[in-house]
C-alpha cells in the first residue's frame, strides 16, 4: 500500500459538503436524487466520487455550482472557504463560477458552442473575470492550448468545435476550467464519452491541470479504474447516499460495503492469473421516485438479512479512521474477495426470485452472524 | 421497449415485520406500454382533452343534427334575412334559407372534404417520403426536388389554373381533394424523410437487414411503424389546414361550387353580410370554421406532446 | 464558402428550368386564348378561327412553343405577347410585384420580428402565465381564415375611421389615387394604405414563427454549451443572447425563407380583398382574359421569387452556422 499523497488530511478546507439532499418534482412524484450527502475537499486532493447512473453523483456536483434546474429542492449545506453556497444570489455564484470553482462535462461533442470559435470562448472565459486587454488575452488562451497538450495553438485558436476530435474538445473544456487558476475544479465524468485510448491523453491533461493550478479535484465517473490512477480519497454512492468513503487504498483493498466489494469484482483483472467468470452484481439499481425503507442495495446484495430491510445503515467507522462504510454487516467482508460473496453467473442482469448467499456454487457460505464475529 | 423480465411488478412500498419477497421489491415502479404511456400524457394537456370534447361535439352537432332539426338547407322559406331567432335559431339569408341546418350541411362537407385530404395526403407523403430517405443519394435527391416543386408554386395559382382547365368537373368535389392533396403531401414526406435519416442509422434496421429482409418489408415494418407518432400529428393538422385553405379557395371562387356546400362558400356568399346588416350570416359559419380549426390544432398540439419522448413537464 | 454559395446557385438553375417546363406544359393546357372567341356572337367563321390559331401560334408543336418562349426569354429578354392590347407583361409584372413585395417584406418584417421577441420570452419563462396566454393567442391566430378576418378588419376600420372621423385606415387600394407630393408625406400614405394589409397576413406568419421559435429556443436552452457557458460565470444575458439566440435563431431563417411561397398565396388573397393591383390582379386578370404568356410570366417570376428566397436561405444558414460550410 503506497501513501499517495503524504499531506492527505492536512490542507485547507476548500469545499465542504454536509448532509445535501436533492429533490426533483416530476409528473410521478419526487425523485430523491440525492439523500444525504457529506464530504470535504482539501487543498491539493483528488476526491474519486464513484458511482452508477442514477446515484446521484453528477446531481451534488452540479448543486455545488448552483447550476441545477429552478425546480430542484435543494437542502443542507454547501461552504466554499467558509461561505455558504447554497442561497447566495446569482450575480455572487456568477463570479465564483469560472473563477475559483470550474466545472468540466461530460460530453465534449456538446460542450462547446458549435458557431463560436475555440479562441473566442476561451478568452471569454478569460475576460468574464479578468479585465485584460484582447491580445493579452489571447496570448494566455494560446498558452493554455499549449498546456493541455493541443498541438499548432497559434492556428487552431481559429478554428470552429467541430473541426477537433473528441479527446481534443475535452481538452478545450479542461483549458477553459483552468483558464483563471481556480481553487476547486470538478471533473464530471471527463472521460465516459471517449475511446479509451482517448482516456488517457485527457487524464494527462487534467493531471496537468491540476498541477498547473494547484487546485484540489472533485473527480466524478463510474469507472474504476480512472479513480484508481488519479484519485487520494474515494466516495462510493448507491441510490443518492454515499455508501463507503475512504483513501484510495483503504477502498480498493480492503472494501467493506457490498457494493463496493461487488464493483471491484465484476472488473476484468490483468494481474491475475485465472480463467473464470467475472462476478456481476445482478439486479439493477432501484428508483429514486419510491424507495422502500431499509437498504436501497437489499435486493442485489448476498448478505441481506432482515435488518437490511427494516433499517437503512448510516455510515459508520470501519477498522480504520477515514474509512466509513454503511452497511449493518460491514465486518463481516473483512478480507474478502468478491467471488467470496457473490455468485459467479453469466445469467442475464434480472433477478432470480431466490437470491442470496444460499446459492449453490458460491465458495465460503457465508453464515456466521455479527456475534459470532465479534467474539 | 423490451418488457421486464419480472413481471410481479407491483407497487409494494410497504415495509412490514417480514422482508417481501426480493422480486417485487426490486421494481417499485409500474411498467408501461408505450401506448398508456402516450394516452397518459395526452390526458394530462387539459387544453387538447377540451378540444377533443368540444370537437366531437361540432361532429355531433354536424352529422347526428340534421337528424333531429328537420328544416332543410336547400329550403327557401319566406323569411328572409331574420335575425336568430326562435324557429331559426342561426337566422336566414336571402334565400330564406335556414341558417343552422346550412351550417351542419357545411360543417360536414368541410369535414368529410379535410378528412379525406388528410389521410391521402399524408399516407401517400409519409411513404414518399421515407422510401426517399431510405434509398438516399440521388434516388432521395430527385425525389425531394419533385416534391420541392409542389411547394414552390403558391398553391393558390395552380388550383386558379386547374380550376379554369377543368370547368365541368368542378362541382365535383374531386378536382378540390386533388389540388388540397397536392398541396400538403409535400409537407408529410419532408418530416417523415427527416426522421427516416436518423431512424436508418439506428442498429435495429441493421439488425434487421442482417437477417436477410428485403427493403420493402424494412420501411413498411421497421421504419414507417416508428414514425407514427409523426404521421398522426400531421395527419391531425393537417385537417385544420385544409379547412383554412378550402376557406381561402372558396373565396376565391375556385373551392366548393353550388350545388354543393361548405363552411368556406357559406362565408364567401354572404362576406358583405355586415355592411348588409345581418352580420349573423357572416360571423357563424366563421366562428365554426375556428372552433373545428382551433380544437384540431389543440388536439395536434397535444398528441405531438404526448408522443414526444424528450418533454419532460415539471409539475413546479 | 464561395464554392459553396456558387454550387448551391447552379444547383437551383436545373431545377427552375425544369419547373418553366411543368408550367408550360399546364398553362398550355389551362389557358386557351381562343376562349373569348370560340363563344362571339355571331359566331366566326372557320378560316377566321384558324387565323386566331396561327396568330396565337397554336398550330406549332408544344415543344416548339415551348423552346420559342424559352429562346424568347433568354435571348430576348421577353415574356412573350399578352393577349390583352397595349399590355407589356415585363413592365405590368413590374409594377404588380413592386406592389406585392411591400407587402410581403412588411409581413416579414413585422412577423419576424414579433416571432423572436414572444418566442424566446415564452422558451425563457417557460409555463408561466405569459406563456400561456401568448400560445392560445398564437393558436387562435392560426386557426383564423385569412379571408374572414380581414372582411372583420375591414368593416372595424371603417368603423374606426367613422366614429373619429379621421381617414387613419386606408381600406381600399394600396395607394391613394392622387397620391400627396414628397417623399415622406407618401411614405405615410403608403403606410396608412399598408397596416391593414399586412396585420391580416402578419398574424398567420407570426403566430406559426414563434412557436416554432419558442421550440427551437426550448432545445437551445438545454443544451450542454449552454451549461457550460453558465458555468464559465459568464452573466444570465450573455448567455442566452451570446450562446442562446445564436444558435436558436438558425433554424427560423430557413424555416421564413420556406414559407415565403406560402406567404405568396396568402398576399394574392389578402391584396383582392384590400382591392390592391399587384400580383393576385394580375394573376386573375390574366387567367380571365386568357393570356396565357401573362401566366406564364407569373409564374415564372413567383418560382424565380422562391428559389431565390431558398437559396438566400441556404446561404444564410451556411453563413450562421459553420459546421454547414464544410458539406
Amino acid at each position: 500500500m503506497t501513501d499517495r499523497n503524504p499531506n492527505l488530511g492536512s490542507g485547507e478546507e476548500l469545499l465542504a459538503v454536509r448532509d445535501l439532499t436533492v429533490t426533483f418534482p416530476t409528473a410521478d412524484g419526487d425523485v430523491h436524487a440525492v439523500r444525504g450527502v457529506d464530504y470535504v475537499l482539501r487543498r491539493g486532493e483528488v476526491l474519486g466520487i464513484v458511482g452508477e447512473s442514477g446515484s446521484g453523483k453528477s446531481v451534488s456536483s452540479l448543486a455545488v455550482m448552483g447550476l441545477l434546474p429552478k425546480s430542484a429542492r435543494i437542502q443542507g449545506s454547501i461552504t466554499f472557504r467558509g461561505e455558504e453556497l447554497l442561497g447566495l444570489s446569482e450575480r455572487k455564484l456568477m463570479k465564483l463560477r469560472g473563477k475559483q470553482i470550474a466545472m468540466i462535462f461530460q460530453d465534449p461533442m456538446t460542450s462547446l458552442n458549435p458557431v463560436y470559435k475555440i479562441g473566442f470562448q476561451l478568452e471569454e472565459a478569460i475576460l468574464a473575470h479578468n479585465d485584460l486587454p484582447k491580445d493579452k488575452a489571447r496570448k494566455r488562451a494560446v498558452e493554455l492550448l499549449e498546456i493541455v497538450g493541443i498541438p499548432f495553438p497559434a492556428k487552431r485558436i481559429d478554428q470552429y468545435p467541430h473541426e477537433f476530435s473528441g479527446g481534443m474538445r475535452q481538452r478545450v473544456v479542461i483549458a477553459i476550467a483552468m483558464a483563471n487558476d481556480p481553487d476547486v475544479i470538478i471533473a464530471d465524468e471527463p472521460t465516459t464519452a471517449l475511446d479509451v485510448t482517448v482516456q488517457a491523453q485527457v487524464l494527462e491533461s487534467l493531471r496537468t491541470a491540476q498541477r498547473e493550478t494547484g487546485a484540489a479535484m472533485v473527480l466524478i465517473t463510474h469507472d474504476l479504474g480512472v479513480v484508481a490512477g488519479q484519485a487520494d480519497r474515494v466516495l462510493v454512492m448507491y441510490a443518492g447516499k454515499p455508501v463507503e468513503t475512504g483513501g484510495v487504498d483503504d477502498i480498493y483493498y480492503n472494501p467493506r460495503m457490498p457494493y463496493t466489494l461487488g464493483l471491484l469484482g465484476s472488473l476484468p483483472r490483468l494481474d491475475v492469473n485465472r480463467a473464470e467468470r467475472l462476478t456481476p452484481i445482478q439486479g439493477s439499481p432501484p428508483s429514486l421516485l419510491s424507495l422502500p425503507p431499509g437498504c436501497p442495495f437489499m435486493p442485489r446484495c448476498p448478505l441481506a438479512k432482515d435488518l437490511c430491510a427494516e433499517q437503512e445503515p448510516e455510515l459508520v467507522i470501519t477498522d480504520t479512521p477515514e474509512h466509513w462504510a454503511a452497511c449493518h454487516y460491514s465486518a463481516l467482508l473483512a478480507g474478502k474477495q468478491a467471488d467470496e460473496v457473490f455468485a459467479a453467473s453469466a445469467e442475464d442482469a434480472a433477478l432470480p426470485e431466490e437470491y442470496g448467499a444460499e446459492i449453490s456454487g458460491v465458495t465460503g457460505q457465508v453464515t456466521n452472524t455479527v456475534e459470532e464475529v465479534a467474539e | 421497449m423490451p418488457s421486464r423480465v419480472n413481471t410481479s411488478a407491483g407497487d409494494t412500498l410497504g415495509g412490514t415485520a417480514t422482508p417481501p419477497s426480493r422480486g417485487s421489491r426490486e421494481f417499485t415502479v409500474k411498467a408501461r406500454s408505450q401506448r398508456q404511456i402516450v394516452f397518459r400524457r395526452f390526458r394530462q394537456h387539459k387544453a387538447a382533452m377540451a378540444s377533443l370534447v368540444v370537437f366531437v361535439l361540432v361532429v355531433l352537432f354536424a352529422f347526428i343534427g340534421p337528424l333531429l332539426w328537420s328544416t332543410s338547407p336547400s329550403f327557401m322559406s319566406n323569411d328572409i334575412f331574420t335575425a336568430p331567432d326562435g324557429p331559426h335559431p342561426f337566422g336566414t339569408d336571402s334565400n330564406g334559407i335556414d341558417l343552422l341546418s346550412a351550417v351542419m350541411k357545411g360543417t360536414q362537407s368541410s369535414l368529410i372534404i379535410a378528412v379525406v385530404v388528410s389521410v391521402v395526403s399524408t399516407s401517400f407523403g409519409a411513404i414518399y417520403g421515407a422510401v426517399s430517405g431510405f434509398y438516399g443519394g440521388w434516388t432521395d435527391t430527385i425525389m425531394m426536388r419533385i416534391a420541392d416543386l409542389f411547394l414552390t408554386f403558391p398553391i393558390i395559382a395552380i388550383a386558379i389554373m386547374l380550376d379554369n382547365r377543368f370547368q365541368a368537373e368542378a362541382s365535383s368535389l374531386w378536382l378540390l381533394i386533388a389540388v388540397l392533396t397536392a398541396l400538403f403531401w409535400p409537407g408529410a414526406a419532408r418530416v417523415i424523410r427527416a426522421q427516416v435519416l436518423s431512424l436508418k442509422e439506428k442498429e435495429f434496421i441493421e439488425a434487421a437487414r442482417a437477417l436477410g429482409a428485403r427493403d420493402r418489408r424494412i420501411i413498411f415494418r421497421h421504419l414507417l411503424p416508428n414514425t407514427l407518432g409523426s404521421i398522426i400529428v400531421i395527419s391531425t393538422l393537417t385537417v385544420a389546414g385544409t379547412i383554412l385553405t378550402e376557406t381561402a379557395l372558396s373565396f376565391l371562387g375556385f373551392g366548393v361550387q353550388f350545388p354543393n356546400t361548405s363552411l368556406g362558400l357559406l362565408v364567401t356568399t354572404n362576406q358583405t353580410a355586415i355592411e348588409g346588416g345581418h352580420p349573423w350570416l357572416f360571423y357563424i359559419p366563421g366562428v365554426f370554421i375556428i372552433l373545428i380549426a382551433l380544437t384540431i390544432n389543440f388536439v395536434g398540439d397535444g398528441l405531438r406532446d404526448a408522443f414526444d419522448p424528450q418533454q419532460t413537464r415539471v409539475r413546479a | 464558402m464561395l464554392v459553396y454559395s456558387v454550387r448551391r446557385l447552379l444547383q437551383s438553375i436545373p431545377i427552375l428550368v425544369a419547373s418553366t417546363f411543368v408550367i408550360f406544359l399546364m398553362v398550355a393546357s389551362s389557358v386557351d386564348p381562343m376562349t373569348p372567341y370560340l363563344t362571339k356572337k355571331p359566331p366566326l367563321s372557320a378560316a377566321q378561327l384558324d387565323s386566331l390559331r396561327v396568330k396565337f401560334g397554336l398550330t406549332k408543336p408544344l415543344l416548339q412553343r415551348y423552346w420559342d418562349w424559352l429562346t424568347g426569354l433568354v435571348l430576348h429578354g421577353t415574356f412573350g405577347s399578352s393577349t390583352q392590347t397595349n399590355f407589356h407583361i415585363g413592365q405590368q409584372l413590374g409594377y404588380a410585384m413592386e406592389v406585392t413585395l411591400r407587402l410581403v417584406i412588411g409581413t416579414i418584417l413585422i412577423a419576424l420580428i414579433l416571432a423572436v421577441i414572444v418566442g424566446v420570452t415564452t422558451a425563457v419563462r417557460q409555463y408561466s402565465k405569459f406563456d400561456y396566454a401568448t400560445t392560445a393567442i398564437g393558436f387562435l391566430f392560426l386557426s383564423l381564415p385569412t379571408f374572414w378576418f380581414a372582411v372583420l378588419l375591414k368593416e372595424w376600420a371603417i368603423q374606426i375611421n367613422e366614429s373619429t372621423g379621421t381617414h387613419f385606415f386606408d381600406t381600399l387600394w394600396e395607394s391613394s389615387p392622387n397620391p400627396p407630393s414628397g417623399f415622406l408625406p407618401q411614405l405615410g400614405d403608403g403606410a396608412q394604405h399598408l397596416i391593414l394589409p399586412v396585420v391580416t397576413l402578419a398574424l398567420l406568419s407570426y403566430a406559426a414563427w414563434s412557436r416554432f421559435q419558442r421550440a427551437s429556443m426550448l432545445e437551445v436552452l438545454g443544451s450542454d454549451y449552454m451549461r457550460l457557458a453558465r458555468a464559465k460565470g459568464l452573466s444570465p444575458f450573455r448567455v442566452l443572447f451570446r450562446h442562446g439566440l445564436r444558435n436558436a435563431l438558425i433554424p427560423l431563417t430557413t424555416q421564413v425563407a420556406l414559407d415565403t411561397a406560402a406567404l405568396l398565396s396568402g398576399a394574392v388573397i389578402t391584396e383582392t380583398i384590400y382591392s390592391w393591383r399587384g400580383m393576385g390582379l394580375f394573376f386573375i386578370n390574366s387567367i380571365e382574359m386568357a393570356d396565357p404568356d401573362s401566366v406564364m410570366a407569373w409564374l415564372l417570376v413567383t418560382a424565380v421569387f422562391v428559389v431565390v428566397m431558398n437559396l438566400i436561405a441556404d446561404l444564410l444558414y451556411a453563413v450562421l452556422d459553420p459546421r454547414i460550410r464544410l458539406a
